[in-house]
């Protein structure tokens, strides 16, 4: 009888999602919050685009909201990460403030980078995000470096290395991996696998079928998650995180994700179709999915659920008037930070 | 020559150019990142892939070292590669193999092969992109003997250049400006070259001469004509090549005016400029020489993102009117 119950305990919890289990209804809420916050972050720094605010080009991640914070949930506020070109959603699931981000893009001296970084350079070094790249793979080997620094220092940080699919083919991934690998280094490897690096599909740059499979080449675990489910997300990065706290080294995770916009400002989707777009945004959409859950674990409903978007529109409508009231940086200033320090 | 001369931006004369080339020579060969169907991040290549299929037009894979190579050992064994960069700055990703392999593959092997490789560089800032994808880098490869480093600054030079590159047997590494791809200029039909290491007269003068290379040789001109009204007449040589340079028309130019300003838009320092300058003064030029050699070029700073912040490190027009000037005036 008390066996029997302990079991019949057991098996709901298991058709419990992870992150039902494992986080509190006001930290589900703050997820949901943050997937909005990311979501209308990029659609007001598109529509600033449009209206000419922000110059020069930038790589939304409208799609790919809940594999950030999957990735990032689990993460103490000291750990660190490493990002990429389609890096805004990394920045706020590591904690950034929306307003400082909107006044990077604008150019202006709030900005995180003081107005010289831009979107492709975004960061948020307090936060222990050592930056966006605007080179694929560029991040990589930092990643492993930061992992390296954790592990002299015993500071028991643990690094989170974002790149994309298209970043599994350069040099610098495959260095790395190894490194990290022979020196059981405190990072982990996150692949948001989006179907393409710019036009062309992982089926046609990449010999494997999944990037996860390179892993058995550098002997570590590769797991493959839907990016799309917040839950499975934290799970195997909650998984990984914890094996590189223990010290026994990195994982590679790849979550299969989509990006419903284009790569970039200039792109003419010529190579998917409209239908495959579609799909992705009517029947996978993140946000969706994990509101419908939130519903059905009884978290949230209808009413606690627009409350939480209608926050999350005063919070951007008062990021971009931050944005538009701070100053431009001086011209005269134009050389600061590039050294800390010339011999005079 | 009969051929008719249209209107074309300097994109579709490189286009049109590497068309002629595909077709005139099967052993030539694009290849580069979202080339095909993408048409290139600027749309340089366009439709290329339609007409000459995705076995001459490859789409590879993000792997500037590796391809990089590959064009390398295709060009020793009997292809003829033109390997588009997406960015300029992504060639630092294989230097390598243009620096220790392409460039003295020829020399080290005695002779016994020869790299007939053709690189094409999207170049320099104004777009917003910010450091990593803004870099004028030309100055590094020329750096390299074993190269051939060209900056074409009108779609004439554009596509007869690298139809002269595409003949060349040595690697020809070319740096185009990404703002001057959608400027307009006059293009002849059908095949011809410009010849690479020979230099332009863009304009004559008598006062001084302004060396200029790529986008600063429009700014140049602009300079001119606001210097024309004020009774200051200006010669400009487009370097055009960068290696080897066109010593005799600098040299010669710079007897002629006496005074000479070096405007480039990459980083000043250990630039372009210095060896223009070193270059004449170390020659018979010096003698002539009513002013110190100047040069106007880039700030010792990486491309801001802001766009004040951005055009304040390259040399604006009023900047090289001011330049003049200075030359001009000191011994007024
Ligand atoms: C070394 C290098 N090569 C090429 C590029 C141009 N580029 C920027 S993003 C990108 C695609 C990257 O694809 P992926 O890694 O899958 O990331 P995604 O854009 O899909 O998020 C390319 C080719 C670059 N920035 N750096
Ligand atoms: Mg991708």
């Amino acid at each position: 009888m008390k066996n029997e119950s302990k079991s019949k305990a057991k098996s709901e919890a298991a058709n419990v999602p992870f992150a039902f289990r494992a986080y509190s209804p006001e930290q589900l809420r703050d997820v949901l919050r943050k997937m909005y916050l990311i979501r209308r972050f990029e659609e007001g720094a598109e529509d600033s685009y449009t209206r000419g605010l922000i110059h020069g080009t930038m790589h939304l991640s409208i799609g790919q909201e809940a594999s950030a914070l999957g990735i990032c949930m689990p993460l103490n506020g000291d750990d660190q990460i490493t990002s990429t070109h389609r890096g805004h959603g990394h920045c706020i699931a590591k904690g950034a403030q929306v307003d400082r981000m909107f006044a990077e893009f604008f150019g202006k001296t709030t900005g995180y980078c003081k107005g010289r970084g831009g979107s492709m350079h975004i960061a948020d070094v307090s936060q222990g995000n050592l930056g966006a790249n605007g080179i694929v793979a560029g991040g990589i080997p930092i990643a492993v470096g930061a992992a390296l620094s954790a592990k002299m220092q015993k500071n028991g940080k643990v690094v989170i290395c974002f790149f994309g699919d298209g970043a599994n083919n350069e040099g610098a991934f495959h260095e790395s991996l190894n490194m990290a690998s022979i020196w059981k280094l405190p990072v982990v490897f996150v692949c948001e696998n989006n179907g393409y690096g710019m036009s062309t599909s992982t089926a046609r740059s990449t010999a494997v079928a999944n990037i996860a499979d390179r892993a058995a080449g550098y002997s570590m675990p590769g797991v493959i998650v839907d990016g799309n489910n917040f839950s499975a997300v934290a799970e195997a990065s909650s998984a990984a995180i914890e094996r590189a706290r223990r010290g026994e080294g990195p994982t590679l995770i790849e979550s299969k994700t989509y990006r419903h916009r284009g790569h970039s400002k200039s792109d003419r989707n010529r190579y998917r179709t409209k239908e495959e777009i579609d799909e992705w945004k009517e029947l996978r959409d993140p946000i969706a999915l994990f509101e419908s859950e939130l519903r059905q674990f009884g978290i949230l409903n209808d009413a606690g659920i627009e409350e939480v978007r209608a926050s999350v529109e005063k919070e951007i409508a008062d990021a971009i008037q931050f944005a538009k009231d701070s100053p431009m940086p001086n011209t005269g200033a134009v050389l600061d930070y590039v050294y800390t320090e010339l011999p005079q | 020559m009969n051929s008719a001369v249209r209107e074309l931006t300097y994109s579709q004369a490189i286009q049109e150019a590497m068309a002629i080339a595909l077709e005139s020579d099967p052993r030539v060969f694009l290849m580069g990142e979202d080339i095909g169907v993408y048409g290139g991040a600027f749309q340089v290549t366009g439709d290329l892939v339609e007409r000459f299929g995705t076995d001459r037009v490859i789409d590879m894979p993000i792997s500037e070292l590796g391809g990089a190579g590959l064009a390398v050992g295709a060009a020793m064994t009997g292809m003829r590669p033109i390997f588009e960069f997406q960015f300029s700055d992504f060639a630092t990703l294989a230097m390598e193999q243009i620096v220790n392999q392409a460039a003295k593959m020829r020399f080290m092997l005695g002779g016994e092969v020869s790299v007939p490789l053709v690189m094409r560089f999207p170049a320099g800032s104004g777009t917003g992109a910010a450091a990593q994808h803004s870099q004028s880098l030309e100055a590094w490869l020329a750096h390299v003997p074993g190269l051939k480093v060209i900056q074409p600054a009108t779609p004439h030079d554009a596509k007869g250049l690298l139809l002269a590159a595409v003949q060349d047997p040595d690697p020809v590494m070319i740096f185009e400006h990404k703002l001057l791809y959608k400027v307009k200029g006059p293009v002849p039909e059908g095949h011809y070259t410009v010849p690479i290491g020979k230099a332009e007269i863009r304009r004559t003068g008598r006062d001084a001469t302004i060396v200029a290379t790529s986008i600063m040789v429009q700014k140049s001109l602009e300079a001119a004509e606001i210097l024309q009204t004020e009774g200051i007449d200006v010669e400009i040589v487009d370097l055009r090549t960068i290696r080897p340079i066109d010593r005799e028309t600098v040299i010669n130019s710079v007897k002629k005016t006496t005074r000479l300003l070096c405007v480039y838009e990459a980083v000043k320092t250990l630039g372009i400029g210095a060896e223009i300058s070193a270059m004449v003064a170390e020659s018979e030029a010096f003698d002539y020489l009513d002013a110190p050699i100047m040069r106007l070029g880039g700030a010792d700073s990486p491309i801001p993102y802001n766009p004040e912040l951005e055009k304040a490190v390259v040399p604006q027009v009023p900047d090289i009117v001011a330049g003049i000037r200075n030359l001009v005036q000191g011994r007024r």
